[in-house]
């Protein structure tokens, strides 16, 4: 066992860093910077992706065939730390490298991967995934949105809801039914559906923060060419299984990294707050608190680091990689909450120069009852460890 | 960065899983338990396995391995409720008596039992408290005091005794056979590891350690078994999960294993999830406290804090499963759990480790810019 970096990975950490420290905006999205919307924000954010790319960052681990680096897994979650500690801002299309780009580099035709892996990289196109729908969400083998096989093309008609990233995506990976007639998990069909056919309507949909991260797509009769299929048609079910596999996989460092920047900003509320005449951090209580946010914080960076080295010694991941997103949304509910309660009677401000911090906290902490939703619930993926891990009987 | 089992550790777990299984099974552990406490003599068996000197150099008869794979046997050990004497042995004591050869060459030998005499009355560990004076104010050199909570001192044959001594701090090797020394058995609710209270009256010893190097000495072997005690607590854990998930798996009730139930299934995969938490910071404990890194102490009392409550609740949850026989002397669970707790009670309670690393977290230089 060594928790050191080895010699080659110090060294891109190194230039990493030198290269963010020279290159990162600087208060990217801090509180009371000026804060970029619409086409600007995506104009910025494509052009420092760009420039990410160009600098070696993205596409670590991806073949350099299609663009990538060939760079050991190890890099990636170098990279990862880094651009977390540096709060520089992440690269403009998550589910492209995170979800997508994946998918297609292990179940995707030459083609497919000549075709959208190199803009992903260089944020040229944004990606959104189009799995949940209305009657479909734990359950979602059970959606309805059909694809209808018509020549060369399918015909796509449905909906799809909590969609991210989709106002502005260029392409969205896409489950829907082909076989109606067939079990439910082998009528399914993966498909890449462009976002600016004729027939793809998305509707924004306001979050409980008052943000709209997330849209309805609504799917009328989108013709769709058969060279769009990852996979085999009808195989769709174990297409889109690789496609959470790895959502789980990079999510599971990326919210480990933002729960170490929040709790550092945390740690700093606490010191720079005084209530009754004393600093929070003089609390017991709110120390306790704390330290035991800390204390999982770590558990869940060696769970990482556990499961990264698994992966890199076997080829597979191990089991207790599961866990990380589990552990995170709770840890991260609860310390947003606490942040909160510090506050005392200014979490009641939503911002303005008498809020703290301009109200970051209270839309960290809305936001945070999504994380034990989005992704799959605590309840789903609780099921699966019991199940897949513990091998207990099917609860359902 | 590499956190995965080399293969010299997976041996060493197997060897032991092995010989644990074979020669400790629970029943045994179980009359050990109920009867009268380990036996001194069977202590020798052990070490002949080479374990304990397992971190001792090879040229003092040990097999010159680390404290990582110390740990990895903590975990077995805790599996199967090892009732003997290898936490104050090897793990609290060894390190102690690096100046003193042939001491050390006799614990790898198996020939001595060792532990180590810290606490005072009120059990509180650190490097700061001596509570045993030697006496300069008696009429007869030697060490005058009593200490506290010394575990497996029934058993053993030498004490490492922390002292206030004429120039500071200092560990004494005082072997416990004279006749100024005398022994309580404190009763304990977990009898697979049995406490003693120490009483000293002009006892002679070997000066080990003095100074700020006693106190150094004292915070390493402090760190070194908070995470052992973690690894250990893992151990405890992992089993008292599978024998849960054996008889969810089993146990019908409405014509169905009530593991189908997710009142019962979810609880389990949340005490997965805290131990394999757990499992990560023992990991990392252990390599810091190998390395003597800087952030050993902090790693360890992490470690040994969420270690000590996902047992306690783990071994909680798994009594909850088994339903009424989970509650009887006869099944093993109850002594699982007295193991997590007394883990949970020595060395500090989760809130007191917690405690110190608050201070590391939020005390010190920096708030200058404070908000009224
Ligand atoms: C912020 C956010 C972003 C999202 N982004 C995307 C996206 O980009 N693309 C996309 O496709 N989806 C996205 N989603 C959707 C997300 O994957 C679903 O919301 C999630 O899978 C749950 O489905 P549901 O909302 O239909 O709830 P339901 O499945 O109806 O669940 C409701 C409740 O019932 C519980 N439940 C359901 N089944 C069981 C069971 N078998 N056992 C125990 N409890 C059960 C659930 O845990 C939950 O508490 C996003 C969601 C959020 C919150």
């Amino acid at each position: 066992m060594d928790l050191r970096d080895s010699p080659d990975e110090a060294a891109f950490r190194a230039r990493l860093r030198e290269w963010l420290a020279a290159n990162a905006p600087a208060h990217w999205d801090q509180p009371g910077a000026e804060r970029l919307e619409g086409a600007e924000r995506l104009a910025f954010l494509r052009e420092w992706s760009a420039r990410l790319y160009a600098a070696g960052f993205v596409g670590l681990t991806w073949p350099s065939e299609y663009g990538g680096y060939d760079a050991p897994l190890s890099h990636h979650l170098i990279f990862l730390e880094e651009m977390g500690r540096s709060g520089a801002p992440e690269h403009v299309t998550p589910i492209g490298l995170g979800m997508a780009g994946p998918t297609i580099l292990s179940h995707g035709t030459e083609a497919q991967k000549a075709r959208y892996l190199r803009p992903i990289l260089t944020g040229e196109e944004i990606w959104c995934q189009g799995f949940s729908e209305p009657e479909a969400g734990s359950d979602l083998a059970s959606l309805r949105t059909r694809a209808e096989l018509d020549g060369d093309h399918y015909v796509v008609t449905g909906q799809k809801v909590w969609s991210s990233f989709t106002h502005e995506a260029d392409f969205c990976i896409l489950l829907a039914r082909s076989d109606p007639a067939a079990p439910r998990h082998s009528g399914l069909t993966y498909l890449i559906v462009p976002m600016r056919a004729p027939g793809v309507e998305v509707r924004p949909l306001r979050q409980i923060t008052g943000d709209a991260e997330f849209n309805e797509i609504f799917l009328d009769g989108v013709r769709v060419p058969v060279e769009n299929v990852i996979g085999r048609p009808g195989e769709g079910w174990n297409v889109a299984i690789t496609t959470l596999m790895y959502e789980r996989a990079n999510l599971a460092v990326m919210l480990t990294v933002r729960l170490e920047i929040a709790l550092s900003r945390l740690v700093d509320l606490a010191r720079t707050t005084r209530r009754r005449g004393r600093r929070a951090a003089d609390d017991p209580l709110v120390r306790d608190r704390i330290a035991e946010l800390w204390t999982v914080l770590q558990a869940l960076r060696f769970t990482n680091y556990r499961a990264l080295s698994t992966l890199m010694s076997t080829g597979m991941p191990g089991p207790e990689g599961s866990i990380v997103k589990l552990v995170w949304a709770d840890a991260n509910q609860r310390l947003t909450k606490l942040a909160l309660e510090i506050e005392g009677p200014s979490a009641m401000l939503s911002g303005g120069e008498h809020a703290v911090q301009d109200g970051l906290w209270q839309r960290l902490q809305l936001r945070s009852r999504g994380n034990s939703i989005e992704g799959g619930t605590s309840e789903i993926l609780r099921q699966i460890v019991a199940e897949r891990i513990l091998a207990l009987p099917r609860s359902r | 960065m590499d956190l995965s089992e080399t293969a010299e550790e997976s041996m060493l777990r197997e060897q032991a899983r092995e010989f644990l299984r074979a020669r400790y099974p629970i029943q045994r552990v179980a009359s050990i338990a109920d009867g009268a406490g380990f036996d001194r003599h069977a202590w020798q068996e052990v070490a002949a396995l080479g374990w304990a000197g397992i971190s001792a150099p090879e040229d003092a008869g040990g097999a010159g391995l680390g404290f990582v794979e110390e740990c990895v046997l903590g975990e077995e050990l805790g599996r199967a409720l090892f009732p003997g004497p290898f936490l104050t042995t090897v793990v609290l004591t060894l390190p102690a008596l690096t100046g003193a050869p042939d001491l050390v060459k006799e614990v790898v030998a198996g020939e001595t039992v060792a532990t180590l005499a810290w606490l005072g009355p009120s059990g509180e560990p650190g490097a700061t408290r001596f509570p045993i004076g030697a006496g300069l104010a008696q009429d007869r050199p030697g060490l005058y005091g009593s200490a506290w909570f010394v575990p497996d001192l029934a058993l053993a044959d030498l004490a490492v005794v922390a002292a206030e001594g004429p120039a500071g701090p200092g560990l004494w090797a005082v072997r416990l056979d004279q006749d100024t020394i005398s022994r309580q058995d404190l009763p304990t609710v977990d009898t697979t590891r049995r406490l003693g209270a120490l009483f000293l009256e002009g006892a002679l010893g070997r000066a080990l350690a003095q100074g700020s190097d006693a106190e150094r000495l004292l915070e390493h072997l402090r760190d070194r078994a908070l995470a052992f005690l973690a690894a250990e607590a893992v151990g405890v854990a992992s089993r008292a999960l599978e024998m849960a998930v054996e008889h969810a798996r089993t146990r019908e009730q409405f014509g169905r294993p009530i593991g189908a139930f997710q009142a019962v299934s979810q609880s389990l995969a949340d005490a997965y999830a805290e131990i394999e938490s757990a499992r990560s910071l023992v990991r990392w404990a252990a390599a810091s406290v190998a390395a003597r890194a800087p952030e050993s102490a902090r790693a360890a009392a992490a470690a040994k804090a969420l270690a000590s409550e996902a047992a306690v609740r783990t071994c909680e949850r798994s009594i909850q499963v088994h339903g009424g026989i989970g509650f009887t002397w006869e099944h093993p669970l109850h002594r699982y759990y007295k193991r997590a707790q007394w883990i949970q009670a020595f060395l500090g309670w989760p809130a007191e480790l917690r405690a110190r690393i608050a201070a590391s977290l939020l005390d010190g230089p920096g708030d200058e810019n404070e908000r009224v």
